[in-house]
């Protein structure tokens, strides 16, 4: 579905990424795990086409897709969840959901689309009227999600769904995950510092060190594996 | 008594004008974070395409209602196709740059605008047409207010209407607020930025020309200086609100045009800058993120 091939990034003089190559395919989980500064966000953003890439090709669904507009490649069904949430403060939750469906006209569609995320966060369409800055961190993780997915994405890009949370509120976002991968059949790819939860869902996954991957395995192995448990899981 | 009731309905006016313009600067601040220097000369533009419609219809006979409306929409239309070009000309190539360039490019484009209408025109004062007529219903409170200040009450509160509406309901007020607030996240949603700041600079200017419609009608006369002096004012007013916010824009300049009027017709007409500018400072000294501004946090 998605293939990153020898992709380059570098910001002015520093080249963040170097040579990268991974592939998505289509229904599977994804992994993306790394230290700090690794690159992972760097990744997400070169997909989503805020960062230009230096060199290599981007190929979703069989097209060259690294040149365009992340407009484009929202409207194409690539769709993120950045780090930190992004949350629209002033915005109510509704119109924060509008937001995701921003490029859609399909008024039905966008109405059974949210009716299936509050299906999934119930306490989302408690807090409809109020605005996203008043939510709590979980919440707001919540809210980022739904509002990805009020874009009926065919990919969906998480970058740290579990930063600042409690463990309780991660296992409830880590449960939805799979689930919208299974229901929606979405394709997922998750980048995480948390890598045990992330390989525990994975299908497959990456380990990213200083803007190059190192390790590209299935998620069981990787979990077997001494030099991930050593960096990684804490064991 | 009847005096303070004439002061305050002259202030609310004048306010109300001062309202049309900084609407625009505040919008633009709010977007992209640059104060848009150029955005009077855009107000002074729009009085003089309504000038120059509202002369040529009413030399072949048009009603004066006619000629409003044509010389209103011509105005707000040709200003903002000013503003569009401004922005993509001026502030588009500058994005990136530091927060200074954009500004010294906004002074540029101002200083432009104003010799460019010296020479298209004159620098002499124009008798602007007398376009608000008087209405019988208004009689019993013309005598204190005025009919022409009553009709740019009116009419302000109605555009003011309309701005609310737009930005709190509908897709593109929607996404100007979005992106206000979180442009990367907008980016991520699908929203085209580039299109959105262009939408507000066109707002923004079509507020303008109808500001300077109004008030070229009401004080009957225009030159090219006009935008410099009108878009200090309404600048003030825009910090005094809370630069960024709306409701504090149009907070502010009320509060300014009230203060004005009343300085002028209490003390002196002579102190009415002093008065204006004095309350800029007093605010800016107690509550530097004005009326209804909030404090920016910057992240280190």
């Amino acid at each position: 579905m998605l293939e990153l091939r020898n992709i380059n990034v570098a910001y002015g003089n520093i080249q963040v990424l170097h040579g990268l190559n991974i592939e998505i395919k289509s229904g599977e989980i994804i992994t993306l795990i790394g230290a700090n500064g690794a690159g992972k966000s760097t990744t997400l953003m070169a997909i989503s086409g805020v960062v230009p890439v230096r060199s290599g090709k981007i190929v979703f669904e069989g097209e060259p897709v690294h040149k365009l507009s992340p407009e484009k490649l929202v409207a194409m069904g690539i769709c993120q969840v950045p780090e930190g949430r992004h949350i629209f403060p002033s915005l109510t939750v509704q119109e924060n959901l509008d937001m995701g469906a921003f490029l859609r006209n399909d008024s039905d569609g966008i109405k059974d689309d949210l009716d299936y995320v509050f299906s999934l966060f119930p306490i989302l369409a408690e807090r409809r009227s109020q605005d996203g800055g008043t939510l709590s961190g979980g919440e707001q993780q919540m809210l980022a999600m739904s509002r990805a997915l009020m874009a009926r994405p065919k990919l969906l890009l998480l970058d740290e769904p579990s930063m600042g949370l409690a463990p309780l509120v991660i296992k409830r976002i880590f449960e939805i995950i799979q689930k919208i991968n299974k229901e929606q059949n979405t394709t997922i790819f998750l980048v995480e510092q948390n890598a045990n939860q992330a390989l525990h869902i994975a299908d497959r996954g990456y380990v990213i060190e200083n803007g190059v991957i190192t390790i590209s395995d299935s998620a069981k192995s990787l979990l077997q594996n001494q030099d991930v448990q050593k960096a990684y899981l804490g064991i | 008594m009847d005096y303070f009731i004439e002061l305050f309905f002259v202030g609310l006016t004048r306010g109300s004008i001062y309202a049309l313009i900084a609407l625009g600067y505040t919008m633009v601040y709010g977007i992209i974070g640059l104060i848009n220097f150029a955005h009077g000369e855009i107000y002074m533009i729009g009085a003089f395409t309504s000038f120059i419609v509202a002369t040529v219809l009413s030399i072949y006979g048009f009603p004066l209602l006619a000629i409003v409306i044509v010389a209103g929409l011509a105005a707000a239309v040709w200003s903002s196709a000013y503003g569009y070009t401004i922005e993509k000309l001026a502030y588009r190539p500058l994005r990136k740059a530091p927060r200074l360039a954009p500004l010294i490019s906004a002074i540029g484009m101002s200083i432009f605008l104003q010799n460019y209408v010296l020479l298209a025109q004159t620098s002499d004062f124009l008798p602007f047409p007398e376009l608000i007529p008087e209405f019988d219903f208004m009689e019993p409170v013309a005598h204190i207010v005025g009919s022409s200040d009553l009709v740019i009450l009116i009419v302000t509160t109605l555009v003011m209407l309309g701005l609310t509406f737009l930005i709190k309901f509908t897709k593109i007020g929607k996404a100007m607020r979005a992106t206000a607030q979180d442009k990367t996240m907008a980016v991520l949603v699908g929203i085209n930025v580039d299109r959105v700041i262009s939408a507000t600079f066109v707002i923004g200017s079509a507020l303008a020309a109808i500001g300077g419609l109004l008030i070229a009608s009401h004080v009957g006369q225009i030159n090219f200086y006009i935008g410099f002096i009108a878009g200090i004012k309404a600048f003030t007013a825009a910090v005094l609100g809370g630069i960024g916010s709306i409701p504090g824009a149009v907070l502010g300049s009320l509060v300014l045009g009230l203060t004005e009027s009343f300085a002028t017709g209490y003390i002196s007409s002579d102190y009415e800058d002093v008065f204006a500018f004095s309350l800029l400072v007093l605010i800016l000294i107690f509550k530097p993120s004005g009326l209804l501004g909030k404090a920016e946090t910057q992240k280190v």
